[in-house]
């Protein structure tokens, strides 16, 4: 920013702050806005496609365990209602059910067992010593006795490995019995085991306590499930898969979709982590998150950028504008000096003609008889004619001065430059003389009149002496002026032997507000001025010059009218 | 017999003073009045009066008032407007209202009389046709 601007340096920057932080603004609160709603947008639409996959799975395997479950169930209800109580307690016949019932199911039941009312097992057949054992204490058996069937929860019984138990209750004359089969734990593990969500989520099964029913996965330790409140809430008839997240015991945390099984007596859990699940989502984010502060970065690099130029301009014209007030100022100063000037030279006419008359009047009385024989005559007449040949000088003086400060009008008039620079020449000869400046002119005979507007024509003239002399104020010099024909242009050049302009600042001497005079010296304005006049005149102003060498101005003004 | 009957009219007193001398020795017959009222009332009184020489520049009634009443009052007296540079323009101004020439202060008084000389010249010669135009008038209905 320009030190030299008229309202001070404060006031500039508190202007580019004040641009910047609009624009920045302008610019970055809808960017910011846009792209909150379009994330806002994407990240419902985002969750709502993960649930609503996280149900579709829940469902599918919902339904898959239940068909399992039923499938089994049926089985034994079918060996249940064909064959007797009788055929069913023969050992052998029982053995031969089950080979039928594992060859069909590829292993899926462990052992089949008959038990009778009071819990005893009255035939039994499978790969463990279970014959006549006792279930009366079972809860499966006080369960089985109330209910047409059973389907246990998992549990180690008797063997020591985790099992359940499916049991059909039959009628055989007024008593009940009760057909027994045990399901492999492994098989009905795997189908809940090998449901994979993304590549870390994962599923089980748990019972209205709360315990596992098939094998968790290593993040989940029994009994920290944090979801017990869900499980006492849900109603057993509820159809309906419900979606909710929460933190589990490793403070991560995790979307859960649940949804009842086997009645509503067991709970299937689908689980993933909410980082894996709403990854695409995170990726978006973090991505939209770089663009904004990237833009940003440009917009506010910009605006600062974009608010300096800009306030560096205006500070440039506040500056333009202060000189051209005071160049203003100073033409307003120079008009009323001109106009006194011109007040009294027209004044000093008439006292200058009562003396020019009252010299005349000695002279006639000189002539007089009486007086011709003084020895002093000639001394008087020498004396009047001094006086007359001053106040004619006087007149001419004044003649010039008038004319120069009458004619500020742009009137185009036929001109003789010759003559106009002959009266330039005599209004700064006395300016000359004290800076010890010869002049000289050169003026070329015959020249034709140009069309043109006087004042103008002295005012790029006057200007053009007035720098040479400027330049030779120090040292004193000579000025040459001179006017001359080349083809249809009046070629006038003003040369002096000042110590001339430097190279780099030649080319920038037209340019307005340029000046190498001291502050206050010099406005910069005279020589664009000089230009602007000479362009208008259809002519062309240039310069050349060496320092140490003077400088030459040359106009060229066309005639050909 | 003088070369001419002229009225000087100019507010500067020493210099209506110096000229009149001047003049009267070079055989001219010089009034002089100092301001446009006063010419009139010179002019009013002595008919003989043929040439004006006058000021521009003048307290009360300016030259060209001056002029315009002359010209009204007496057609045929010459006016010789007289003028410092910045008045020029008042002076062709004047030349435009029927006055003879203008001269530029300080004058030649050479050059002035030779322009009295010229406008008491016009003067005669107006009156001569004038006379001419009245006596064929008359001798015409006569005929």
């Amino acid at each position: 920013m320009n030190d030299s601007s008229p309202k001070g340096n404060a006031y500039y920057r508190s202007l580019a702050r004040n641009i910047s932080l609009t624009v920045v603004l302008v610019s970055l609160a809808p960017m910011i806005l846009i792209s909150a709603l379009i994330l806002y947008q994407y990240r419902i639409s985002h969750y709502e496609k993960v649930e609503a996959h996280l149900v579709q799975l829940v469902q599918k395997h919902r339904r898959d365990i239940d068909a399992f479950l039923e499938e089994k169930l049926g089985d034994i209800q079918i060996l249940a209602d064909n064959f007797t109580y009788e055929e069913l307690s023969d050992t052998g016949f029982l053995q031969d059910r089950l080979q039928a019932l594992q060859k069909f199911y590829n292993n899926a039941f462990v052992d089949l067992g008959v038990v009778n009312k009071d819990g005893l097992q009255v035939a039994y057949a499978g790969p463990f010593r279970l014959g006549q054992a006792l279930y009366s204490e079972s809860s499966w058996f006080q369960a089985a006795k109330t209910q047409p069937y059973v389907i246990s929860d998992v549990f180690l019984g008797l063997r020591g490995l985790p099992h359940f138990i499916i049991a059909v209750k039959q009628k055989w004359k007024s008593d009940v019995w009760i057909v027994r089969a045990t399901i492999d734990f492994v098989a009905f593990n795997n189908l809940v085991q090998n449901i994979r969500i993304g590549s870390t989520g994962f599923a089980f099964i748990l019972n209205k306590n709360g315990e596992f029913q098939t094998t968790p996965h290593g993040d989940i330790e029994s009994g920290s499930h944090p979801y017990p409140e869900y499980l006492l809430a849900a109603t057993p008839t509820e159809d309906r898969v419900h979606v909710f997240r929460g933190m589990n015991s490793k403070n991560s945390e995790n979307i859960y979709a649940a949804a009842m099984l086997k009645d509503g007596e067991w709970l299937l859990v689908c689980q993933q982590p909410v980082s894996e699940a709403f990854s695409d989502f995170l990726k978006a984010l973090k991505l939209t998150i770089m663009l904004l502060v990237l833009g940003g970065g440009c917009i506010v690099t910009m605006a600062i950028f974009v608010s300096r130029r800009m306030v560096n301009r205006i500070a440039q014209a506040d500056l333009e504008k202060q000189v051209m007030n005071q160049q203003i100022v100073e033409t307003g100063k120079l008009a009323s000096v001109g106009e006194l000037a011109a007040g009294i030279a027209h004044e000093i006419n008439n006292p200058v003609a009562i003396m020019v008359e009252e010299a005349g009047w000695m002279g006639d009385l000189l002539e007089e008889e009486e007086l011709r024989h003084s020895g002093n005559l000639e001394e008087f007449k020498r004396a009047l004619d001094q006086i007359k040949t001053q106040g004619k000088r006087c007149k001419a003086i004044t003649h010039k001065l008038l004319s120069f400060a009458r004619k500020t009008d742009t009137r185009i008039e036929e001109v003789q430059v010759g003559e106009v620079i002959e009266e330039l020449v005599v209004l700064s000869a006395q300016r000359a003389k004290y800076s010890n400046v010869q002049i000289k002119t050169d003026i070329e005979d015959g020249l034709p009149s140009v069309h043109i507007s006087q004042s103008e024509l002295q005012q790029v003239i006057l200007n053009l002496i007035n720098n040479a002399l400027d330049a030779m104020e120090k040292q004193g010099g000579k000025l040459a002026l001179s006017a001359r024909m080349e083809r249809d242009f009046i070629v006038v050049e003003v040369s002096d032997d000042g110590p001339g302009i430097p190279q780099a600042n030649l080319a920038r001497i037209f340019d307005p507000f340029y000046t190498t005079k001291p502050v206050g010296k010099g406005t910069g304005l005279g020589l664009s001025i000089c230009y602007g006049i000479v362009k208008k005149m259809g002519g062309d102003i240039t310069a050349r010059s060496s320092v140490g060498k003077g400088a030459t101005f040359r106009i060229t003004i066309p005639h050909g009218k | 017999m003088s070369i001419a009957n002229i009225l000087l009219v100019d507010d500067e007193v020493a210099f209506v003073e110096a000229m009149t001398k001047r003049l009267k020795k070079r055989d001219l017959d010089i009034t002089a009045a100092y301001g446009g009222p006063e010419a009139l009332e010179v002019l009013d009184k002595n008919p003989s009066i043929e040439v004006v020489v006058l000021d521009v520049k003048m307290p009360i009634m300016d030259g060209i008032e001056t002029l315009s009443e002359i010209k009204k009052r007496h057609p045929l007296t010459e006016v010789i407007m007289l003028t410092g540079h910045a008045t020029v323009d008042s002076a062709i101004e004047g030349m435009k209202r029927g006055a003879f020439d203008y001269l530029m202060k300080p004058c030649e008084l050479d050059q002035l009389i030779s322009k009295v000389k010229e406008a008491a010249a016009r003067k005669h010669a107006h009156e001569e046709k004038i006379i001419q135009a009245r006596l064929k008038n008359i001798t015409g209905r006569r005929t």
